[in-house]
């Protein structure tokens, strides 16, 4: 149980995919300009992500070891992913519409998000169990929505600053993930 | 376009990272030393131009394309999926340190926005020849841009850069000149966001003073 709570406590914060595993930057600083984006597109990324691990890591140990073509793994996952993530915006437009506007514009983009294809690898290089492998994806993408929906606020702020011409945009978001990831880092410290 | 254009577009004009800001998350996470940011551009380099080649050799033939245009996406991500995975292996039996040093990044190379943008913007629609050339260009930009960063974050962060292997350029007399240590915090995460920040931003201040002399020089002629 200690391992299960560390595990969780190290995906949230200390190794946080955005900022310190460098995973997902895209739609960190793509759709981290509003509030309600960066919400939307963290929840949708959550939702996927704990769907295709589950589905590529059952696939892996199942399929692609018992028949030893582990090789195939990078290929395989990524058309899951692809897949999936057409499937889920199919399902939810038919079962929630409202979910489905919520979430919709966000489903495609997800496709070439790394840090869904990143997930599914760590989870099998980290060599988890089926359990580890929901709470880590869980907590992984509850850290990437808490980061999105701190760096939008932030972001709203900066809008209004009076930044330098040369650091306008891109330059002053990354100065200001810095700082943030300065402070993430720290909390390593607990476990 | 001239052949030449196709080729040096990439280095500067277009530069996929400083320009175009595409493939953030490996330029962030593997530029902690000059010998992984050299490792992760030659993954790119063969990737890319490779599948530049092949979609261009898809969707050149107009029976192939036509039967590929509907599903053209994921037929871009099978062939990049494909490659990235010999790329992955050839790593694996020839440089295990910088497999194991790239890690996750290296099948990572399959979602980065470089090569898909480049099959989907210029291969699809150009000859093979310029299609090479453009991912000849695009995957040195890529690196020279790479490595800019992974020399500054090394070097304020170790005092060293990490050529290959055993080949290391020692220049801590800087740091001893100054009696300080080196600042350990460009190795880490931190360091990656404030140096590319840093970077972008130079970049951008260099290039509006360029368009502002021009302009000046535009206004003295005209």
């Amino acid at each position: 149980m200690d391992k299960i709570i560390a595990l969780a406590f190290s995906a949230f914060i200390a190794e946080n995919i955005i900022l310190s595993q460098f995973l997902g930057i895209c739609p960190f600083l793509g759709v981290s300009k509003k509030r309600s984006n960066a919400l939307g597109m963290g929840f949708a990324v959550l939702f996927v992500m704990l769907i295709s691990s589950m589905v590529t890591w059952l696939l892996y140990k199942y399929v692609l070891e018992s028949l030893s073509i582990e090789y195939m793994r990078t290929i395989v996952f990524i058309l899951v992913i692809a897949s999936l993530v057409q499937m889920v915006e199919t399902f939810i437009k038919k079962v929630s519409p409202a979910l489905y506007k919520a979430l919709g514009i966000y489903l495609p983009l997800i496709t070439t998000n790394c840090a869904v294809l990143g997930v599914a690898i760590l989870n099998i290089s980290k060599d988890h169990n089926f359990l580890e492998t929901v709470v880590y994806t869980t907590f992984i993408g509850l850290g990437f929505i808490f980061v999105m929906y701190i760096f939008s606020m932030l972001r709203e702020k900066i809008d209004k600053a009076p930044v330098p011409k040369a650091f306008q945009g891109i330059p002053i978001a990354l100065i200001v993930a810095a700082i943030l990831a300065i402070i993430f880092s720290r909390f390593g410290g607990i476990i | 376009m001239t052949n030449k254009e196709n080729l040096l577009k990439g280095l500067v004009k277009e530069n996929p990272l400083f320009v175009s800001v595409l493939g953030m998350c490996p330029s962030l996470a593997v530029t902690t030393s000059l010998e992984n940011a050299i490792g992760m551009g030659i993954g790119v380099f063969f990737v890319l131009v490779l599948s530049n080649l092949i979609i261009s050799l898809i969707m050149s033939n107009p029976k192939l394309a036509e039967l590929v245009k509907p599903v053209r996406i994921p037929v871009y991500i099978v062939v990049i999926a494909t490659l990235v995975t010999i790329v992955e292996m050839l790593m694996h039996a020839f440089l295990i340190d910088l497999y194991k040093s790239l890690g996750v990044f290296i099948p990572l190379i399959v979602v980065n926005c470089i090569i898909l943008g480049r099959a989907e913007a210029f291969a699809s629609e150009n000859k093979p020849v310029d299609s090479v050339l453009d991912g000849i260009g695009m995957a040195l930009g890529f690196t020279l841009a790479i490595a800019l960063i992974s020399i500054f974050r090394e070097f304020l962060g170790k005092g060293t850069i990490t050529i290959w292997g055993d080949a290391v350029l020692n220049l801590n007399f800087f740091f001893n000149f100054l009696k300080i240590q080196p600042i350990a915090m460009f190795i880490q995460p931190v360091g990656a966001f404030l140096s590319f920040g840093l970077i972008l931003a130079s970049i951008t201040a260099i290039g509006n003073k360029r368009k502002a002399n021009l302009a000046k020089g535009a206004k003295a002629n005209g």
